[in-house]
């Protein structure tokens, strides 16, 4: 199954793993979960929209990543996931 | 007119988003050395997502070093971050050659993106070839500065880097006058000693002294000791205000040249003290 | 009920109303321990239990000098344990990670009620927890001594940690293996507990500048080790490299000068993290350049002002704790460098060294637009602190600074309002950010010195629109409505009420 990761657990990074999937499923961990869950996880969805994906699975560990940084891990780690074999 | 540039690292969220804080004339959103070869496609996301982040216009100039045009990224470099959300493109292994490329993909994007600014351009000296070529270099078109790269230089050269730097004194001197010549900034290459700011304000006094007008930080702590150096001390901003006071006096009785503490004043006199007031009014030092 | 800040004071506390209301009240203070020459020699915790007749009930004190090495309070609770005594009431001055333990004796029922000016670690996260049957009270530095002289903290048995005791029963901090500088948290617990035992691992003849009086103890226990030096002071304090906090640092020193506080016969106090240090470092290299001498600096010292008072730049050290060996060291040789009381510290009823500091510098886990802050809880109302000096330092200062990130881990230190306070926002003058800085509006005096600055002073509203801009607006997190803690001030009043956790 292809699958890509982008990120790092530095502070405020965030390590994004993306894998293949026939359904749309998002899990986020944070050091912020209580004050951001809600934000990182539109972050994602948004993300994958404007990406066109709809079915896939997203693992977010977020050591307080602002949206932007979010953003561009996940992008990396599709493009990542869709360059593998 | 810039004193300081300091790198951030391309992929490093943490050094990225607090950028703005360390009080440096411009920074270097670095896609090149500072990001390894793996994490290419990373770096360029980050710093394009930072970019586009920017709401309001940052105190500070945003200078963006692409990878070198001999390599496979700098297309997708230029791609992702060149817009009005930065200022300069800084660009590695710099020849007449590269630099003539790059105005023509830079002004091709400005074309598409229908965008307000034009990018000015930093090349970075670090080729022999390129110090043999500086004066066709600097008169390159988008060329506002450049940057002397001195651990790849001493590498092209085959000897070793000193901390005092003996083996880069004939660039050194040569990028000044280049740059003197045509107005443009000449930038030092970086001190690399992050635990020695006191070797660091030695070696911004030396390059001051040569004619350099700024340095390159790669580390935040560096930038205030950098922003010390590369201004007028307090006795000369004195000095060019006594200067400009008693050059006002003197045309008004209509005289050319005149006598301040026993010294002739004159043209050049006066330009020199214009210029240090210049750079005082800039950095608010007046 | 709720307090002047509209927070909420448990049944049986009085409310805070103010941080000079004390001024209206008088100093009491109950009968000192009688004196007698001559103690007893102990060989074993078992046989201090015996002989003092410890158990249910009773209220146990200790000092917190050996700080993250200390082995005495553990060894209390191990025999606690043994003899599965219940309703023990403990009041260390601070409670570290090392005693974890606790954590076992909250649980079941044998310890049910802490005194403490400071917690953090498994013992802070087991309160927020609501593990602990009564009430942690949280005091400050200065309101702890002010509590025991009064008797509103009666103390039955104080057992010390003393790193040398000598034949008269006198106790230094100075000498010993587990040699930790000042004693200065332990003094009220000498002088007002019914009974005083101090443990010790090194016996010396005599006891040169003695700081615990050996009159007032009534027992020694003698055992192998007090501690682990490793977990006392740490080797060396150092000022950070963060490029964050030394800017933070350089603009704090800015501000210092442009409100004419680095001049001569300058008092300061910092603690001891990085950016605090940074501060010190600033202040040492204007003090050289500008040619003056400090009158004197307090509080937890490190090696940093030790330095400075052997350079010349401080006449005298009023130490209350030392944090590094350097100070261990100097405190011993140095005879400006004065080990200090907590009460003569910051008892707001006593002649105190914090009324005379010019400007201190202090941190915050949360600051809010009325400039309350808290150290005590972190975001969440977990327990993670406590008040310690800080608002002792904050009421006697003429100048309070406030240095800190705005954003941690993308969480804006600027708040609505804090989660919990510790400190009252009337006695925070100015906040120090990497993004700016905020002055106390109701410090007039202070922004017309400032009048034409060009260092970047903004209202501490656009402050927080700033860091709300990087991070976005944190959800708010909601608390549950059973007290497990309460925050007294340095007066004895209730300044805010801590929540179990969800």
């Amino acid at each position: 199954m292809k699958r890509g990761i982008a990120g790092s657990l530095e502070s405020n990074d965030a390590l994004i793993t993306v894998k293949e999937s026939d359904a749309l499923k998002i899990t986020v961990k944070s050091i912020v979960y209580d004050f951001f869950h809600k934000q990182i996880e539109k972050v994602i969805l948004d993300t994958l929209q404007e990406l066109g994906y709809d079915k896939i699975e997203v693992v977010c560990e977020d050591k307080g990543a602002l949206d932007y940084t979010i953003k561009a891990r996940l992008t990396v780690a599709i493009a990542r996931m869709e360059a593998s074999e | 007119m810039r004193r300081s540039l300091l790198f951030i690292p391309g992929n490093n969220p943490a050094m990225l988003q607090n950028c703005d804080v360390f009080e440096s004339d411009a920074v270097i959103l670095d896609l090149e050395d500072a990001v390894s070869v793996t994490e290419k496609d990373a770096a360029r996301a980050l710093v394009s997502g930072y970019l586009k982040s920017l709401t309001e216009v940052p105190p500070m100039e945003i200078i963006v070093r692409i990878n070198g045009l001999d390599t496979e990224y700098y297309e997708h470099d230029l791609e992702a971050i060149v817009s009005d959300k930065i200022d300069t493109v800084m660009l590695p292994k710099a020849t007449v050659e590269y630099l003539n490329v790059l105005d023509k993909l830079l002004s091709k994007a400005e074309k598409a993106k229908d965008m307000q600014k034009r990018i000015s351009v930093i090349p970075i000296v670090e080729l022999a070839v390129s110090v043999l070529q500086i004066e066709e270099i600097v008169k390159c078109p988008r060329v506002n500065g450049v940057l002397l790269g001195a651990e790849d230089l001493s590498g092209d050269l085959g000897v070793m880097r000193t901390k005092q730097g003996n083996e880069i004194l004939y660039p050194r001197m040569r990028l000044a006058y280049a740059c003197a010549a045509y107005k443009i900034d000449a930038i030092d290459t970086p001190f690399t000693d992050t635990n020695d700011n006191q070797g660091l304000k030695e070696d911004c006094r030396f390059v001051n002294n040569l004619g350099f007008n700024a340095k390159a930080a790669i580390h935040p702590n560096q930038v205030p000791v950098i922003n010390e150096v590369f201004v007028p001390e307090r006795k000369s901003i004195e000095w060019a205000l006594r200067v400009e006071e008693a050059a006002r006096q003197a045309s008004l009785k209509g005289l050319g040249v005149f006598g301040l503490d026993g010294k002739m004043v004159d043209k050049p006199v006066i330009t020199r003290a214009q210029n240090i007031l210049e750079k005082a009014r800039k950095y608010k030092l007046i | 009920m709720k307090n002047s800040l509209g927070r909420f004071v448990p049944e049986g506390f009085t409310p805070f109303e103010g941080s000079g209301a004390f001024k209206n009240k008088n100093r009491i203070q109950v009968s000192k321990k009688s004196v007698s020459e001559g103690f007893e020699l102990l060989s074993s915790v078992s046989e201090m239990f015996d002989k003092l007749g410890i158990t249910d009930g009773m209220t146990l004190s200790f000092h917190h000098h050996l700080r993250n090495g200390d082995f005495v309070l553990n060894m209390v609770a191990e025999e606690i344990k043994r003899r599965n005594l219940k309703d023990m009431k403990l009041a260390p001055s601070s409670i570290f990670p090392a005693n974890a333990i606790l954590v076992e004796l909250i649980e079941k029922g044998n310890v049910t009620q802490i005194y403490t000016d400071y917690v953090n670690g498994p013992v802070a996260e087991a309160i927020s927890r609501g593990k602990l049957k009564g009430m942690c009270v949280m005091h400050t530095h200065g309101g702890r001594p002010m509590a025991i002289e009064s008797g509103l903290l009666h103390i039955d048995v104080a057992i010390l940690a003393v790193p040398a005791v000598d034949k008269c029963g006198n106790g230094t901090g100075a000498e010993g293996t587990g040699a930790c500088g000042s004693l200065g948290y332990a003094v009220s617990d000498l002088e007002y507990a019914d009974k005083v035992v101090f443990v010790t691992d090194t016996l010396i003849e005599r006891a040169e500048n003695a700081q615990l009086d050996g009159r007032y103890v009534d027992y020694v226990l003698k055992v192998d080790a007090i501690g682990d030096p490793k977990g006392i002071v740490s080797g060396t304090t150092r000022i950070t490299k963060d490029p964050v906090g030394l800017k933070i640092a350089r603009n704090t020193v800015k501000l210092l000068e442009e409100l004419g506080l680095i001049e001569d016969g300058l008092s300061m106090q910092t603690g001891a993290g990085g950016t605090s240090l940074a501060v010190a470092h600033y202040v040492r290299s204007r003090m050289l350049e500008m040619g003056i001498k400090g009158s004197f600096a307090s509080g937890g010292i490190t090696g940093y002002f030790t330095d400075m008072l052997e350079e010349g730049l401080f006449d005298e050290l009023y130490d209350v704790q030392c944090f590094d060996l350097k100070a261990v060291q100097s405190i011993a040789k140095n005879p400006n460098h004065h080990a200090m009381s907590g009460s003569r510290y910051a008892n707001p009823f006593d002649d105190n060294i914090v009324d005379r500091l010019d400007f201190v510098i202090l941190g915050a886990t949360e600051i809010d637009l009325d400039f309350n802050v808290n150290v005590t809880t972190d975001s969440h109302g977990v327990i993670m602190g406590g008040s310690g000096g800080h608002s002792d330092t904050a009421y006697g200062a003429k100048v309070t600074v406030i240095t800190t990130n705005l954003v941690k881990s993308r969480l804006p230190i600027i708040k609505d309002r804090v989660t919990t306070v510790t400190t009252p926002g009337e006695d925070i003058d100015v906040l120090v950010t990497e993004r700016g800085i905020a002055i106390n509006p109701v410090r007039k005096d202070l922004l017309k010195k400032l009048e034409g600055s060009r260092l970047p002073i903004v209202p501490i509203e656009k402050l927080l629109e700033t860091a709300h801009k990087i991070t976005g607006v944190p959800e708010k997190v909601k608390q549950s409505d059973k007290p497990v803690g309460v925050v007294v001030y340095r007066d004895g009043t209730v300044i805010d009420t801590v929540y179990k956790i969800n």
